[in-house]
């Protein structure tokens, strides 16, 4: 019997991802057939399928472009978002050995503001917004970083709090820029911008933000297992044989520039971070081999769900970041409540 | 028998604490050499053994091991012969003790690697040796004190290290977990194991035997066989009070008792 169980573990654990990446299946269908514009799902799939083979479309242009100019670009995005942010989420919480840290908590999210809010400042296209909120991303998580540096103590607990030394830090200089803002034009769209949303997305920047994604996603689910090691703690984990500043670094940055990355796509959003990987560790457990995956199908499906339901409900769109909030708040208090007992 | 350990004159100091941690110290341990070292709360005893598994560095001295000095060796050279045992605590995330158990082969696998046959099989079989096996797909974090230190030793053994070092393995163990895990320790040391474990307690180094060594405030470390170096002075002197020390017919060993309150 002892044999027995990591086989059937694993046979569960396939099972589980097969049913979820059915689930994405459906979910990316139907994102693609509701809306204003509503399309079969019949039409829906003989259009994906026609442009993924270079075959002509029979079915009116209206119908082609809203599916492949409007929705395909924003519904792919909304899954590279989804899984990015799960995945780096469960990275950092397996490295800091501290479920409750989000992906913003090195400082991502409040530099990416910073550069996004200069961006539109000096009235940059929306290429450059991104540009400049991935840079700045990137530098809120360099500064987080050298504090600990200078203090000469590199345990997690001073990188924690010089996140949020960072952050708060950073947030003033946000508002300060929101204060010096045009209240009518530039302001507004600082404002839009930090509540994330998926309608300008292109395919092509798509694209170039992909490449930023999936290497350091490659990197995250082949050092998964080095994440577990890591969990255990810093001391324990070197006299196991783990070069844990190596290991560390190499997670770390990768996990930023997944933030990044899907920051520059969609503005900031906050919840699917913190709550999907926690979601997934009750459906496979902790270890990282196998939530890392599941995170990625679990977060893609979920901002799909999201991004569906705000171009859907109302009539005007609502920013991705008030619905993630509405949803994942309670979702949270849930995930506590069902793991109280461990929770001391 | 082949030298493990050579610690040659070694002195460390933490930045933020004016005195040494330790000073001067020296010691041998050799294949199947069983030591316990024995000193009051903050002697340093976890500073001696984290500097034998490089994970502080000494600012005076060397230490070789295996023929080695340790400042050369990368931390998977050291894992690879050194096994370590830290006090027992309770981590983030309920790793099954399996995975738990499994982490223990850390040192033979790769960076964008991860455990595989080989790897399954040696952990089974460590849980089997220290009698967990039913553990295997619990949660490390839902197990007893006793159970997870016995996870811990089984991770610690799980790629026949040739020493294994133990930091108050029974520490936060009722009475019957700490005879067990001190029994565990025991039998380590008879299939071949060199042991070195902390403890406050001077009857758990007079059960186990073999040798002892008393750090004392001032980060000195004396060391020699367990009834040299265990007495009613020595004993004084480290705990500041009046321990007294009976030979028990019965059991054929001294036993360490407090006369009166």
């Amino acid at each position: 019997m002892e044999q027995n169980t990591p086989k059937k573990r694993k046979l569960n654990i396939i099972f589980i991802d097969l049913v979820f990446l059915g689930l994405l299946m459906c979910g990316l269908v139907l994102a693609v057939c509701v809306g204003k514009y509503s399309v079969s799902p019949g039409e829906s799939i003989s259009i994906l399928w026609n442009r993924l083979f270079g075959l002509p479309s029979d079915l009116p242009m209206m119908t082609q472009n809203v599916v492949l100019g409007l929705r395909v670009p924003r519904i792919l995005a909304s899954v590279v978002v989804g899984a990015a942010l799960s995945m780096s989420g469960a990275a950092y919480q397996g490295v800091f050995k501290n479920p409750l840290v989000s992906p913003e908590f090195l400082g991502v999210s409040s530099g990416a503001c910073i550069g996004a809010a200069i961006a539109i400042l000096l009235s940059l296209t929306t290429l450059y917004i991104s540009l400049f909120a991935f840079i700045g991303g990137i530098v809120a998580v360099l500064l987080t970083l050298t504090i600990p540096m200078f203090i000469r103590n590199r345990s997690n607990i001073v990188l924690v709090l010089s996140g949020i030394i960072v952050g708060s830090a950073l947030s003033s200089v946000f508002g300060f820029i929101k204060y010096v803002a045009d209240p009518d034009t530039q302001l507004a769209s600082i404002t839009y911008w930090t509540m994330g949303n998926f309608s300008y997305i292109k395919l092509s920047e798509l694209f170039v933000v992909l490449a930023v994604i999936i290497v350091p996603t490659l990197i995250l689910v082949l050092t998964s297992w080095w994440i577990d090691v890591l969990s255990l703690g810093e001391d324990e984990a070197h006299s196991l044989g783990a070069n844990v500043k190596l290991i560390r670094g190499m997670v770390i940055v990768c996990a930023t520039l997944l933030t990044a990355g899907s920051v520059c796509i969609a503005g900031t959003i906050g919840w699917v971070g913190l709550i999907i990987p926690h979601f997934g560790r009750m459906l496979v457990g902790p270890s990282n081999r196998r939530l890392i995956p599941l995170c990625g199908l679990l977060g893609g499906l979920f901002m799909l769900l999201v991004d569906t339901l705000t171009r859907t409900i109302g009539v005007e769109e609502m920013p991705v970041s008030i619905l993630t909030g509405i949803i994942g708040a309670p979702f949270y208090c849930w995930l506590l409540f069902r793991q109280r007992r461990t929770l001391s | 028998m082949s030298t493990i350990y050579d610690i040659k004159d070694i002195s460390f100091a933490y930045p933020t604490l004016a005195r040494k941690v330790l000073d001067g110290v020296s010691l041998e341990i050799s294949e199947g050499d069983v030591l316990s070292i024995l000193g009051r709360n903050g002697a340093g005893k976890s500073t001696l053994l984290g500097c034998m598994l490089g994970l502080l560095k000494p600012q005076e001295g060397e230490t070789v091991l295996s023929g080695r000095n340790l400042r050369d060796m990368t931390e998977r050279e050291v894992a690879t012969i050194a096994g370590y045992v830290p006090q027992n605590h309770i981590p983030a995330f309920g790793h099954s003790v399996f995975d738990f158990v499994q982490m223990g082969c850390a040192s033979r696998i790769g960076i964008f690697s991860h455990p595989g046959k080989r790897e399954r099989e040696d952990t089974a079989s460590a849980l089997l040796e220290m009698g967990i096996e039913q553990l295997a797909d619990r949660p490390y974090t839902e197990i007893s004190g006793g159970e997870r230190q016995l996870a811990t030793i089984a991770r610690a053994i799980v790629t026949r290290p040739r020493i294994v070092l133990f930091d108050e393995p029974t520490a936060h163990l009722d009475f019957g977990n700490q005879i067990r895990v001190l029994r565990i320790i025991k039998q380590l040391a008879d299939k071949g194991f060199a042991v070195v474990i902390t403890t406050h307690n001077p009857d758990h180094a007079m059960l186990l035997g073999g040798h002892a060594a008393i750090l004392d405030r001032q980060g000195h470390l004396v060391s020699g066989k367990t009834e040299e170096i265990i007495t009613e002075d020595s004993l004084k002197r480290v705990y500041g009070s009046d321990l007294s020390l009976k030979y028990i017919e019965e059991f054929g060993r001294k036993v360490c008792v407090y006369p009166n309150l």
